[in-house]
C-alpha cells in the first residue's frame, strides 16, 4: 500500500492531498495543467519536500515531516516515468536501462538490461542513442528502465503524451497490462480522462490542488461530484436556475434560453450535464415522441466524424454536444447552419451545484 | 527588395568582421617563411619559453577544471541568497585589466601582501617563480571556464538529474555519471576557451612572475622581449603560438565533438 499525504505552497498552487493505493492498483490522477498532479509524484519520489506531509510504501516510511523522516530521492525504490522521458542523451539504451542496476553484479548488467529492453520489445534497439528513436520507442526504454530496479511503487507521468494517436491506443493497452502485472502500487498521471480510464483502476481528479473526487471511472461518470468532474469526464455541462417542477422532476432554465428536466434534485444556481451519447437528434419540425423529456432546439455548429461516431457540436445557445451514427447524420442531412431538436432523457441529465 | 538588402547587409557585416579579425592573424603567417619558423624553433630560448607556457597552462587549466566544475555546478544547481553577488565577483577578472591583476595579486599574495605572511610560514614562494605564473594564469582564465561550465550545466534537462536519482544515484554519482557528460560540450568550450586565454596571458604574467628565461617567460612575454631587438624572430614565435593555440582549439573541440556524434554514428 502506498499512502500519501502533503501540504505544499508552489507558487501559486496551494497542494492539499491525501491518496492510497494498493499493491497491484493504479490509481490515475487526471486534472488540467497546473494543477498539481506532477508534483504529487515528486513528493512521493522524494524530488520535492512538502511543507508537511507523509509517504508510507509497505513497511517503509519514506517522508514523515512531523518525526524529520525524509529518505533521499535514490533510496526510496520509485520507477518513475517522467513526462518526456528523461533518457540520458549520452548514454546508449541499455547503458541507460544499466544506470539503474548498480546491485546487479557489473558483468551481468548488461545482460540484464538486454533482457529488459527485450520484454519490451526494444531488443534490437540496445545500442541505439535516445535520440535516433522514435517516441514509442523512448517510451518502452523509459519503462524498461524505471521496473529494472525492482520499484516498490511505480510513478507515470503523461507515459502516453508523448506518442502519436496511432501509437498510443497499442501502448495504452501494454501499459495497463504491465501495470496490472507489476503488483506494485502505481499512481500515474495524465490530463485526459480516457487514458486516466484506460490505465486506472481508481481515477483521481485533480483541481488547483485538490483530489476533489476519487472512485471508478465509472462512478466519476455516473455520479460526478461537481460540474468540473462532470466536464472533465466528457459530459456537457450547462448552466441554468433549478426549480423543483410540479410534476416531482426538477425544472432547470437555462441560462440564454430553453428549459430542461432531471430527476435529481437541485435548487437555484446549478450546472446541469449530459453524455454526448445520451443526446438524441431529430429534425426541428418532428413532433416528440417517445419517454424523453428533454427537447432542446439547438443550431448545428459543427459536424466531426470520430471512428465510427458523428460528434455534432450545437448551440443552444449554450454549447451542447451529441454522439449519434453516420446513417442518422446523413438521414438528418446535418451540417453547420442547420437547425435540429436535441432531446434527452431526465434521467440521464445530472444536476450538480455551483 | 528590401530583404534583398538586408541580407546583402548581413553578408557584407561578416565579411568586414572576418577580414578584420583574421587579417593579423593571417599576416604573422605570409610575413614568416617556413624557414624563419623552423630556425626560430631551434632557438634554445624560444624552446624553452614554448615548454613553460605548455606546462604552466597545463596545470592551471587543470587546476581550473578540478576545482572550477564542482563550483560551477553548484552555482548552477542551488538557489542561494547573495547567489548572483557571487556570480558576479567570479566574472569580475574577466573585466579586470591584466596590470590590474597582475598588482591584486602581488598586493594579495606577494611577500608584503595579505597572504604573504602566511605563504611565506608555509615556504611558499609565488612571486618572480613558475609557480606564480601558474597563479596568474588561473586567475587570469578561470572565469572563462566557470561561466561557460556554469551554463552548460544550467542548460541540462533538470528531469536528467532526477532520472538519475530516482534511478538510485546519490547526488555525487549523478553529478559525475550524468551532470558531467551531459554538459559535455560546453564545459569542452569552456576548458578551450580558459586554455586559450592562459597560452595568450602576458600583462598579469609580468606583474606577477616577471620576465625570466626559463622560468617565468612564457610565449608572450618572450615576443615582448625579442620585439624591440627580433621582429623576424618574434613574428615566428609569434606565428608559432597561433598556432599551437588553434592545434589546442581543434583538439577540444574534436574531441567533445566525437564524445557525442561519434559515438551516435556507430
Amino acid at each position: 500500500m502506498l499512502r500519501v499525504e502533503a501540504r505544499a505552497r508552489l507558487g501559486a498552487l496551494d497542494l492539499d492531498v491525501a491518496l492510497e493505493t494498493p499493491p497491484g492498483g493504479c490509481l490515475a490522477l487526471a486534472g488540467p495543467s497546473g494543477a498539481g498532479k506532477t508534483s504529487i509524484l515528486r513528493v512521493v519520489a522524494g524530488l520535492l519536500r512538502p511543507r508537511e506531509g507523509r509517504v508510507v510504501c509497505g513497511d517503509e516510511v519514506w517522508l514523515d515531516t512531523a518525526r524529520g523522516i525524509d529518505v533521499p530521492p535514490e533510496e526510496r525504490r520509485c520507477g518513475y516515468v517522467f513526462q518526456d522521458y528523461a533518457l540520458f542523451g549520452h548514454l546508449r539504451a541499455w547503458q541507460n536501462v544499466a544506470y539503474g542496476l548498480r546491485d546487479t553484479p557489473r558483468g551481468e548488467r548488461r545482460r540484464r538490461a538486454h533482457e529488459l529492453l527485450e520484454r519490451f520489445g526494444v531488443g534490437e534497439l540496445a545500442d541505439a542513442r535516445p535520440r535516433t528513436l522514435s517516441g514509442g520507442e523512448r517510451q518502452r526504454v523509459a519503462l524498461a528502465r524505471a521496473v529494472a530496479r525492482r520499484p516498490a511503487a511505480l510513478l507515470l507521468d503523461e507515459p502516453l503524451a508523448a506518442l502519436d494517436p496511432r501509437t498510443r491506443a497499442g501502448a495504452g493497452r501494454e501499459l495497463a497490462a504491465l501495470l496490472r502485472d507489476a503488483g506494485v502500487p502505481a499512481l500515474l498521471v495524465t490530463h485526459d480522462f480516457t487514458e486516466a480510464a484506460l490505465l486506472g483502476d481508481r481515477v483521481g481528479i485533480v483541481d488547483r490542488g485538490r483530489v476533489i473526487q476519487a472512485g471508478t471511472a465509472g462512478e466519476l461518470a455516473a455520479a460526478p461530484a461537481s460540474a468540473f468532474v462532470a466536464d472533465f469526464t466528457g459530459a456537457t455541462v450547462l448552466t441554468g436556475e433549478a426549480a423543483p417542477g410540479a410534476d416531482g422532476l426538477t425544472r432547470v432554465a437555462l441560462d440564454g434560453g430553453g428549459s430542461v428536466a432531471s430527476v435529481e434534485p437541485g435548487q437555484g444556481r446549478v450546472a446541469v450535464s449530459v453524455y454526448p451519447w445520451e443526446v438524441a437528434l431529430d429534425a426541428p419540425e418532428a413532433v416528440p415522441t417517445g419517454s424523453a423529456q428533454n427537447h432542446v432546439v439547438a443550431e448545428v455548429i459543427s459536424v466531426t466524424a470520430v471512428g465510427n461516431r458523428i460528434r455534432v457540436g450545437m448551440a443552444t445557445p449554450q454549447p451542447l454536444v451529441a454522439e449519434i451514427t453516420g446513417p442518422s447524420a446523413r438521414e438528418l442531412a446535418l451540417e453547420p447552419g442547420a437547425r435540429v431538436v436535441a432531446t434527452w432523457k431526465a434521467a440521464a441529465t445530472r444536476v450538480l451545484p455551483l | 527588395m528590401s530583404r534583398r538588402w538586408f541580407a546583402a547587409g548581413l553578408v557584407a557585416a561578416l565579411s568586414v568582421t572576418l577580414l578584420f579579425l583574421v587579417l593579423p592573424v593571417v599576416a604573422i603567417f605570409v610575413d614568416t617563411g617556413p624557414v624563419d619558423l623552423l630556425s626560430s624553433l631551434g632557438d634554445e630560448g624560444a624552446l624553452e619559453a614554448l615548454r613553460l607556457s605548455l606546462v604552466c597552462s597545463g596545470i592551471a587549466v587543470a587546476l581550473i577544471v578540478v576545482v572550477g566544475t564542482p563550483a560551477a555546478y553548484f552555482l548552477a544547481t542551488r538557489r542561494f541568497r547573495g547567489r548572483s553577488v557571487v556570480v558576479t565577483l567570479i566574472e569580475l577578472p574577466l573585466v579586470l585589466p591584466p596590470a590590474v591583476a597582475g598588482i591584486g595579486l602581488l598586493a594579495a599574495l606577494g611577500p608584503q601582501g595579505l597572504l604573504g605572511g602566511w605563504l611565506e610560514d608555509a615556504g611558499l614562494q609565488l612571486v618572480l617563480t613558475t609557480a606564480g605564473v601558474i597563479v596568474a594564469l588561473t586567475f587570469v582564465s578561470a572565469p572563462f571556464y566557470l561561466r561557460q561550465t556554469q551554463a552548460a550545466f544550467e542548460s541540462l534537462d533538470p528531469t536528467w538529474i532526477d532520472a538519475s536519482r530516482t534511478l538510485g544515484a546519490s547526488e555525487a554519482r549523478t553529478f559525475l555519471r550524468i551532470a558531467i557528460p551531459g554538459a559535455g560540450s560546453g564545459i569542452a568550450a569552456g576548458l578551450a576557451l580558459a586554455w586559450g586565454r592562459a597560452l595568450g596571458e602576458f600583462g598579469a604574467t609580468l606583474m606577477f612572475a616577471g620576465s625570466f628565461r626559463g622560468i617565468t617567460q612564457t610565449v608572450p612575454l618572450a615576443i615582448y622581449e625579442r620585439f624591440s631587438t627580433d621582429f623576424t624572430g618574434a613574428l615566428a614565435l609569434s606565428a608559432v603560438l597561433v598556432a599551437i593555440s588553434a592545434a589546442l582549439l581543434m583538439a577540444v573541440k574534436l574531441l567533445s565533438g566525437t564524445a557525442w556524434l561519434g559515438g551516435a554514428a556507430r
